[in-house]
């Protein structure tokens, strides 16, 4: 019996967007060619732009497809530097807990770099945009955290930022289809969403930026996608991405209402458990429980529920295999301890009563043995 | 049984992990980082810690399907295999890093957290036999001399024994080729590894001057006349002919040879290949394999390297240590190597060597 207990790392395709992938992926024709085929391609992919635009809460020229979260990442983050920079404003701020696709960009900025600290919930205070250095040009806070769950005060950041003139972006991953997302609501510049994390299909996703963004073109080629995301757009996986888009956001609503109640009966069972933690703050995503099992190594922790056909994620990245410590749980403060022995659990439509039982009923053997095995 | 694998990513592990899951045991692989920057270490086919063999130990799993972890003892590796060989080569002694990693990663800190998870044996890709009466676990060399590895295996305590497995014992290398290719097995050509895992380039002398810098110091014969001059003694071990670029020739004219290493005066004493010939080996911190410590007279047969040929000796063991009486003499006995002592193919404990005369 297996329980996928790892949605934030990959959600199961949606049987729509496979539908939909599989009638796309029979049409002929690269959407840039201006014969009646390239048409025909390029009428499916303005189809998805709209049908996404309209989940995302943007306008379809606002969307730029890209090959997924961490490309759109990075166009922000080499784009948003670059022009900065040519502007007397080098400086690009991020959160202490982004995603390595925008932590790890950010850092490669060198001196360009600046960063925003969290709170020990891993939230980031508005306040401190006041702090930031005068030469900053952008701000990089996510929506959702990948690892913790918490969900950003992105409106109050948003509102110190344009107070300072700052442009904000956004890691909206983890969030589309789990919160309430609007790109024109949230009044941020540039917002980065994944395919594969709303149950559409790996090898998409989608930087949606204001016309006016201040960008550079770090990226270069035919310039498909409004200049700043080159190469043939894929139709078919855009096509895909966009119905289980719409899907995730039509359902989000009742979806949230019931992964709330399946992740607090989780967090209440784990909880029963001395020296177990809860992490992430009381404002979360419905989809995710990151917990720190205090006198574990969390591989050991993931070893043994693996054992019993339960995945979860040590939620944080690997190196040749070997997990490293949590940067995001450092970043939070809570101790070298935490940031080694903390499992994130994340939920999807999936997601049933039945896998929270399933957990719930070998918690208790699975951290007695990987405490007696640190 | 549940069994978990240490998988290195080399033929041997490999087809050990196929055996075991054939004979119907709960199989799971683990491939342990002993360095956080695997790219460091040995890369291509020669290592037993790269990237690469990180990945070949993963596809063998996925092709036995079974479940495949990286453990991370890269601390534990550094602190008790590597820093130790350091430090032993620092005070003139000659240490075996692979059978100190048995003795301390996979049989010790491997083994103790798999037993935690719930796991029953630790099994390896040595070749090595092992036979249990009752509780009692007795280890003998593999079926293939050539290959056989219970030598490496002799520092390891009854209690490790008895958690462990070694499914090749039985096997000629050529057939553990052939059976991994059968498999359908990517590494079944993958050439053996021999030098040390952590050493990438193989220069054991550049290694430890990088970590103990230039000692320089003088190269004396057995009457104290200077012949030469060294960069350190750990660039020398017991036994050893080449490498001292001796300016003075014997004056025999005979080659000359590692006679002793002083670490505390700084000075390598060479001379001719007699001065070598050992009798008595004192053996310390023994270590019994077998259930019942041997101790006592006893005759037996005494291996001092890897591949080293068993020499037949009057044994005098007691809890604190070993005295070995050749019945041959032997040559280039270095102290720190480990003498590990067996009643004809019985592995019975091992020691480490203080001394030799």
């Amino acid at each position: 019996m297996s329980h996928y207990l790892d949605h934030a790392a990959s959600a199961p395709l949606r049987p729509e967007a496979l539908e939909a992938m599989a009638s796309a992926f029979e049409v002929v024709g690269n959407p840039s060619s201006l014969h009646r085929s390239g048409r025909r391609a390029r009428a499916l992919l303005e189809d998805a732009r709209e049908q996404l635009a309209v989940a995302a809460g943007a306008h379809p020229t606002e969307v730029i497809f890209t090959s997924g979260g961490t490309e759109a990442d990075q166009l922000v983050v080499r784009g948003g530097a670059a022009w900065g920079l040519a502007h007397g404003r080098p400086r690009f701020a991020a959160s202490t807990v982004e995603h390595p696709a925008v932590a790890h960009g950010v850092r490669a900025l060198g001196e360009q770099a600046t960063w925003l600290p969290v709170d020990a919930d891993g939230t980031v205070r508005p306040a401190a945009v006041a702090e930031l250095p005068r030469d900053v040009a952008w701000a990089s806070v996510m929506w959702v955290n990948n690892e913790t769950g918490t969900i950003q005060p992105i409106r109050a950041v948003v509102e110190a930022c344009q107070r300072r003139g700052i442009a904000v972006h956004t890691d909206a991953v983890q969030a589309l289809g789990h919160v309430p997302v609007s790109f024109a609501d949230a009044g941020v510049d540039a917002m980065s969403l994944s395919g594969h994390k709303v149950g559409g299909p790996v090898g998409i996703g989608a930087l949606v930026a204001k016309r006016d963004a201040p960008l550079a073109v770090t990226s270069h080629g035919g310039g498909q996608e409004r200049r700043f995301r080159s190469g043939t757009a894929p139709v078919a996986l855009a096509v895909g991405f966009a119905t289980a888009a719409d899907l995730a956001v039509e359902q989000r609503v009742t979806e949230a209402a019931r992964l709330t109640e399946v992740r607090r009966r989780l967090a209440d069972g784990v909880l029963t458990v001395p020296g177990v933690r809860v992490n992430g703050g009381d404002d979360v995503s419905p989809a995710i429980l990151h917990v720190t099992v205090d006198d574990t190594r969390a591989d050991d922790v993931l070893l043994l529920l693996d054992a019993h056909g339960i995945d979860c994620s040590t939620g944080s990245a690997c190196t040749a295999g070997v997990h490293q410590p949590s940067e995001v749980v450092l970043a939070m403060g809570l101790g070298e301890a935490a940031a080694t022995s903390s499992v994130r659990f994340s939920f999807g439509p999936g997601t049933s009563v039945a896998d929270i039982d399933a957990v719930l009923a070998v918690w208790p053997d699975v951290v007695a043995r990987a405490r007696s095995a640190s | 049984m549940r069994v978990l694998v240490a998988m290195s990513g080399g033929v041997d592990s490999s087809v050990a992990a196929a055996r075991l899951v054939a004979d119907g045991h709960e199989v799971t692989g683990v491939h342990l980082a002993l360095n956080r920057n695997p790219e460091l270490y040995r890369s291509g086919s020669r290592g037993c810690c790269s990237l690469e063999d990180s990945n070949d130990a993963r596809r063998v799993a996925d092709v036995l399907g079974i479940p495949f972890y990286v453990w991370d003892f890269s601390e534990r590796f550094h602190a008790d295999v590597v820093e130790d060989f350091v430090a032993e080569y620092a005070a003139g002694r000659t240490p075996n890093p692979c059978l100190r990693c048995n003795e301390k990663i996979k049989f010790a800190a491997v083994l103790e957290r798999g037993v935690a998870l719930g796991f029953d044996a630790v099994a390896t890709g040595h070749y090595a036999r092992l036979e249990f009466t009752g509780e009692d676990a007795e280890l003998y060399r593999a079926a293939d001399a050539a290959k056989d590895q219970s030598y490496v295996l002799g520092v390891l305590t009854q209690a490790q024994l008895r958690r462990s497995m070694f499914p090749l014992y039985g096997t000629v290398k050529a057939d553990v080729r052939a059976e991994a290719e059968a498999l359908g097995l990517r590494v079944a050509s993958k050439p053996d590894s021999h030098d040390i895992c952590f050493i990438a380039d193989g220069d054991t002398g550049g290694f430890l001057t990088r970590a103990l810098g230039e000692r320089p110091g003088e190269i004396v014969d057995a009457d104290g006349t200077v012949v030469g001059t060294h960069t350190g003694t750990h660039q020398f071990t017991v036994g050893q002919r080449r490498g001292m670029r001796l300016g003075v020739p014997a004056a025999d004219g005979q080659p000359r040879y590692v006679l002793a290493i002083e670490p505390v005066t700084n000075t390598v004493t060479v001379g001719a290949h007699d001065g070598l010939a050992v009798r008595v080996i004192e053996g310390i911190r023994p270590t019994w394999a077998v259930a019942q410590p041997r101790l006592g007279t006893w005759r037996g047969l005494v291996q001092v390297r890897a591949h080293g040929t068993p020499m037949p000796a009057l044994v005098e063991a007691s809890a604190e240590g070993v005295r070995l009486e050749l019945d041959e003499p032997a040559f280039g006995i270095a102290p720190g190597q480990a003498a590990v002592l067996y009643d004809g193919d019985l592995v019975v404990g091992a020691a480490t060597i203080a001394g030799a005369r």
